[in-house]
């Protein structure tokens, strides 16, 4: 919403100076988006006659100039404007100074052999206007040497404010002088509507309301008028705000929705068949709009209409071929009121965004009908004459008069700061509310331009907003407890120590889309259309991510193609099974790519790095199910790969089988040509909604250590196993033979070849026995080995290697 | 005899002096002290003296083994001090080539990460629980609960992604910001709550500054007395620990959110002069958040009477805190996993934000 401060003072009784204006406007809610002073930027640009314009010698479309600018000189410019010639009046500027409209700062210069030192300008360059067909033309008795605002009435400081939805009031200049008043930056003057008379007598022309959209519909009829350019007052007022001047009727409208927040329609009268009025659109109607464009209709908008056929989109744009033109004589004006909702829909639907529809989705004041029409027609009797016909109005709208019953200790409750009830009535009176009553709680009835304002509340916020928000007390919010308690969830917990977990084995954790193509969501286990994004901002944004396996892998693509073909990456964030809200788990995922192992990637002195698998990926799992409290040793490894793994370099970590707290194993081949990326590519996956919710413990002490004095002893052991025997059943088996007196197994060399046997492979174990109450003997040791052989060789279908 | 022992003295010293290694001393010590050595042969003759030379020859003799004894062990330490000394000579190693870095020392957090641990490690301080709510929403949590009417253009200015609608024609969207959680925390928890929602949100908007995808924290207190003197507090005391500068500056000014009345945007004074915003000093205003007391008609979706409890909320970008505090200049990056960049604005491991020991380092 733009306006000029000279305007706003058509309303506003003031002796502020502009930066106080500035400031306040912004304070009370009507934020300073922009400050422009024309006459600052103008400055520069004086007025001038073009003594001589005289054919270029060596182009055909430009003219040597001399021209006096009131500096006693006659200076050479090169104008290339067709209307530069002897003896005219224009706008002028001296080499230095800089042209807004082409972002350059003239120069001295010579122009196909002709020196030139300025530039003759038009409205364009001056950035008044799109107009550049030519260069400003002023009249004959026009001044020389004056600054070009000053001689103009340019000279004018433009603010533009960001209007919030809710103050449909402030779309006019009156209603932002009404709050700076509120304010106390002055006093609001007297909105000047008189009724014209109607010497014309009844209107010939009847108007109708048909469907809900449009509640009233007032129209009048004025013959006779003389339409031309407006006066040199209307057309810089607007050309101030950013509107072209058409002519007086159409400027009229334009001025009475900027000053008032009340847009109005001018039809040339002649154009119109039969009555006129509002009704729903019908399917296959369409219209010409003045923007030049044919918009199709349809049932769910309100048009404006004759006997014959659609005039325009009510409340958003009227039609090119019935407004009014210079040859208008007889006009009749619309002035009606439309549901903010449905001139919304309407303006989306159409794609037309004009300063009707700006006002009308805020709400117009419902009240503002007749005033409205009356202010219009006043103003066409002063700049056009003719003459009235009576007001023709159909349907009916008033403000709902919403009474609040308004508790003053509101202010303070809501708010904390302590105003005085007369100062309260003072402001609320200031902005047109009417206070009444007395004691603690007063009736308030709220104005019609403000529906937005419909309890205590908003209430609160207009006496706080007039007083300033920064007149409140800050005031410390008291603790709840002296020291603040846990404040995390287990889950939010789980993510955060996970995060910095993988992160501490030289991963990067990188955050990415959570949508990504139907293709990708399908291949890992997703797709669902509950899932699918009905107006997605791209092909490849289309479905929720079933896993986070799709945007690292895409992540590492494009490293790659930036030359980093060794990226170790993780992400810690929402995944989706369902559109409920149990249906988003959350999981932690990362990728190794080339040689990004634990130790570093590529070539090294003390050296190279080989390429990622299976085990790394087995290891950053468990790094970080251990970082959460699970030893990967306790609970299930299977050899059930996820379906992107490769099928045999894959598991899953498990509790069983109904709870699978994550997966790991090297990508699937096929999956690595599909990013494009050099495998093999290490990767795993944790749920970790699936990890058990820790056990509420009485006690945070930890059970006794019970140190044994005896020293323990190490055996080792060598099997021959066929080489699908998997190592979890020999490492159970051997922790089984003795529970009390085997305390660790571990695998300290696994190797195949010909001297161990086609299809065998041979495992060799070390035993840890703890003795607990006394030295070991041999014949002891000897039982324990004996039991740990057999248990291994029953369990895996090996033999102890001789 | 006397000059037999004499001489034989000085030979062997001159033999300790000359043994150039552990071998030739070992051989020298048997040649001189082994059972057939030359002071054992000397040792041997005593037996067949009279008294009276044993007496005089006795101490001689063996005086002159253990005078030996001691020079072949002093000549042994040194010895083997040069043989050490020349085994460190020859293992000397270059200790100036570079190693592998450690993994602390490769691995990044996000930055989007690292400032949400750090708004928690203020609000947590404050009293704030942490609380969360899914992406994808329901029409009546995202918008109705919080007050926005149906066709109101405030519901159009969110630029809402949409599922497909399912058979009953109702459809799902992504939560256009993090308020919905407001109303489900407020559905389920009794009062006091205090809470702050840092999460993902969603609209269909892209440039620099805008992603369809985003981060948002909200903040919610609701009792029976919280005001806006004391959102005032909340956020001024928030925005100084989070920028880690000795005072800020702000400025609230009324604006509108269907879900808060009163409702105000917040600007914080800096000083954009430079490349970098800096909070805490300069004379420019930049908009940070928006916030507000809760609206009744909220208070009262989510079950509660708004004549007796109140409180505030306020929401603002992580990302763009993030872009404030430490100085990105496109949004876009953030979400493109590219391994210089998080290399550049992550953070190390170990990077803790706290209280304690400072937000960052």
């Amino acid at each position: 919403m733009k306006f000029t401060i000279s305007w706003l003072k058509d309303h506003l009784e003031t002796t502020a100076s502009n930066d106080k204006i500035i400031e306040t406007l912004t304070m009370v809610g009507l934020e300073v988006e922009e400050v422009t002073d024309t006459g600052a930027a103008l400055k520069n640009f004086v007025t001038a006659h073009v003594v001589s314009a005289e054919q270029h010698p060596n182009a055909d479309k430009l003219r040597v100039c001399k021209v006096d600018a009131g500096t006693g000189e006659l200076i050479d410019v090169v104008c290339g404007a067709p209307n530069a010639r002897t003896g005219l009046k224009s706008v002028f500027a001296f080499a230095g100074t800089y042209i807004p409209g082409k972002d350059i700062t003239i120069g001295k210069g010579n122009i196909r052999g002709q020196v030139s030192n300025g530039m003759l300008c038009s409205n364009a360059e001056l950035e008044l206007s799109d107009d550049h067909d030519g260069i400003i033309e002023l009249p004959e008795d026009a001044p020389i040497g004056v600054p070009y605002p000053d001689y103009a009435g340019l000279d004018e400081v433009v603010i533009d404010v960001g209007l919030t939805p809710n103050r449909g009031d402030c779309a006019g200049v009156r209603g932002i002088a009404r709050d700076l008043a509120a304010a106390g930056l002055g006093k609001l003057k007297d909105d000047g509507i008189v009724p014209v008379p109607a010497v014309a007598g009844p209107s010939p022309i009847s108007v109708f309301v048909d469907g809900e959209i449009c509640k009233m519909f007032a129209g009048r009829l004025v013959k006779n008028v003389k339409n031309g350019p407006s006066p040199q007052w209307l057309q810089d007022r607007l050309r101030a705000v950013g509107l072209r001047p058409i002519n007086a009727l159409v400027d009229i409208t334009n001025f009475v929705s900027l000053d008032r927040a009340r847009p109005l329609h001018v039809f040339d009268a002649d154009k119109l068949e039969g009555n006129v009025g509002a009704r729903l659109g019908r399917a296959g109607e369409s219209f010409v709009a003045l923007d030049g464009k044919t918009y199709q209709v349809d049932e769910t908008m309100c048009v404006i209409a004759d006997d014959a056929k659609v005039l325009g989109l009510a409340g958003v744009m009227g039609g090119e071929d019935t407004g009014s033109t210079e040859t208008t004589t007889n006009v009749f004006i619309e002035c009606a009121w439309f549901e903010p909702t449905a001139i919304a829909a309407a303006g989306r639907k159409t794609g037309i965004n004009s300063d009707a529809r700006y006002r009308f989705e805020r709400t117009v004041d419902p009240e503002s009908v007749m005033p409205g029409i009356e202010l219009a027609t006043r103003l066409v009797m002063e700049l056009c004459g003719g003459e009235p016909a009576e007001v023709t109005v159909a349907g009916k709208v008033e403000a709902p008069g919403t009474v609040v019953d308004f508790p003053l200790s509101e202010i303070e409750r809501l708010t904390g700061l302590k105003v005085e009830a007369s100062e309260v009535e003072a402001i609320l009176g200031r902005l047109g509310f009417k206070v009444s009553g007395s004691g603690e709680t007063r009736q308030v009835v709220v104005p019609s331009w403000r529906p937005d304002v419909t309890m205590k509340a908003d209430l609160v916020e207009e006496v706080m907003r007039i007083i300033g928000v920064d007149n409140v007390p800050v005031t410390p919010l008291p603790r709840l407890s002296g020291v603040a308690p846990k404040m995390l969830t287990t889950i939010q917990n789980r993510r955060r120590i996970t995060r910095r977990a993988l992160a501490a084995r030289g991963m990067d954790e990188a955050v990415t889309w959570s949508f990504i193509s139907t293709e990708l969501a399908e291949i890992f286990g997703g797709g669902k259309p509950e899932l699918r994004l009905a107006n997605a901002i791209a092909s490849d944004m289309t479905d929720m991510r079933p896993s986070l396996l799709p945007g690292l892998l895409a992540g590492a693509a494009r490293n790659a193609n930036r030359g980093l073909n060794d990226v170790a990456l993780f992400e810690v964030g929402q995944v989706f099974f369902s559109d409920a809200p149990e249906g988003q788990r959350t999981h932690a995922t990362g990728i190794r790519t080339g040689t990004a192992g634990l130790a570093g990637a590529g070539r090294h002195w003390q050296g190279k790095a080989e390429k990622v698998g299976v085990y790394d990926a087995k290891a950053d799992l468990a790094a970080a199910l251990d970082a959460l409290g699970v030893d990967i040793d306790k609970v299930q490894v299977v050899s059930e790969p996820a379906d992107w793994s490769h099928p045999g370099r894959g598991g899953r970590v498990q509790l069983g089988p109904k709870v699978i707290l994550g997966w790991f194993g090297e990508l699937h081949p096929a999956l690595v040509d599909k990013f494009d990326l050099d495998g093999p590519v290490a990767a795993f996956e944790i749920d970790l909604d699936a990890l058990p919710e820790p056990r509420k413990k009485a006690t945070r002490a930890k059970p006794a250590i019970g140190l044994s004095p005896f020293q323990p002893v190490k055996r080792d052991f060598a099997f021959v196993l066929d080489a699908d025997v998997e190592a979890a059943g020999l490492l159970r088996a051997a922790k089984g033979a003795d529970k009390a007196l085997v305390t660790d197994v571990s695998i300290f060399d696994v190797f195949a070849g010909a001297h161990v046997g086609e299809g065998k492979k041979s495992v060799a174990i070390e035993v840890t026995l703890q003795p607990k109450d006394k030295t070991l003997t041999d014949e002891e040791i000897e039982a324990v080995s004996g039991k740990i052989v057999a248990a291994v060789e029953k369990a895996t279908g090996g033999t102890l290697r001789g | 005899m006397s000059n037999e022992i004499a001489d034989l003295s000085q030979s062997i010293h001159a033999g300790i002096a000359d043994a150039s290694d552990e071998a030739a001393l070992e051989a020298l010590r048997v040649a001189t002290l082994g059972k057939k050595g030359s002071i054992s042969a000397l040792l041997a003759t005593l037996g067949k003296m009279s008294p009276e030379d044993r007496q005089v020859k006795g101490p001689a003799i063996n005086g002159l083994k253990s005078e030996v004894m001691a020079a072949i062990e002093a000549k042994r330490t040194a010895l083997a001090a040069a043989a050490l000394d020349t085994r460190l000579k020859s293992e000397k190693l270059d200790v100036t080539l570079p190693l592998r870095p450690a993994p602390t020392a490769v691995g990044r957090v996000h930055p989007i990460s690292q400032t949400i641990d750090e708004i928690t490690a203020i609000f947590s301080d404050m009293g704030f629980a942490i609380a969360e709510g899914p992406d994808v929403e329901t029409d009546y949590y995202n918008f109705t609960a919080l007050n926005f009417p149906e066709g109101h253009p405030a519901r159009e200015m969110h630029d809402t992604f949409f599922f497909e609608p399912d058979a009953e024609g109702n459809r799902k969207l992504l939560r256009t910001h993090t308020s919905p959680v407001q109303v489900r925390t407020m559905e389920t928890t009794e009062p006091p709550i205090r809470i702050v929602i840092p999460g993902r949100t969603y609209r269909n908007d892209s440039d620099q500054t805008h992603t369809p995808m985003f981060h948002q924290v909200e903040g919610l207190v609701i009792d029976k007395q919280s005001h806006i003197g004391q959102l005032r507090w909340v956020l001024e005391e928030f925005l100084k620990a989070f920028f880690e500068v000795e005072s800020v500056t702000t400025r609230f000014r009324p604006s509108f959110f269907p879900f808060t009345e009163p409702s105000m945007e917040v600007d914080v004074q800096c000083d954009r002069s430079g490349n970098e915003v800096k909070i805490g000093e300069g004379n420019d205003w930049l908009e940070i958040l928006g916030c507000g007391m809760v609206h009744p008609n909220v208070i009262r979706h989510a079950g509660l009477d708004p004549d007796v409890y109140q409180g505030f909320a306020w929401g603002m970008g992580i990302d763009r805190l993030a872009m404030l505090k430490y100085g990105m200049a496109d949004l876009r990056a953030f979400f493109d996993a590219d391994k210089r960049w998080i290399d550049h604005y992550g953070f190390r491991p170990l990077d803790l934000p706290t209280l304690f020991g400072g937000l960052s380092s």
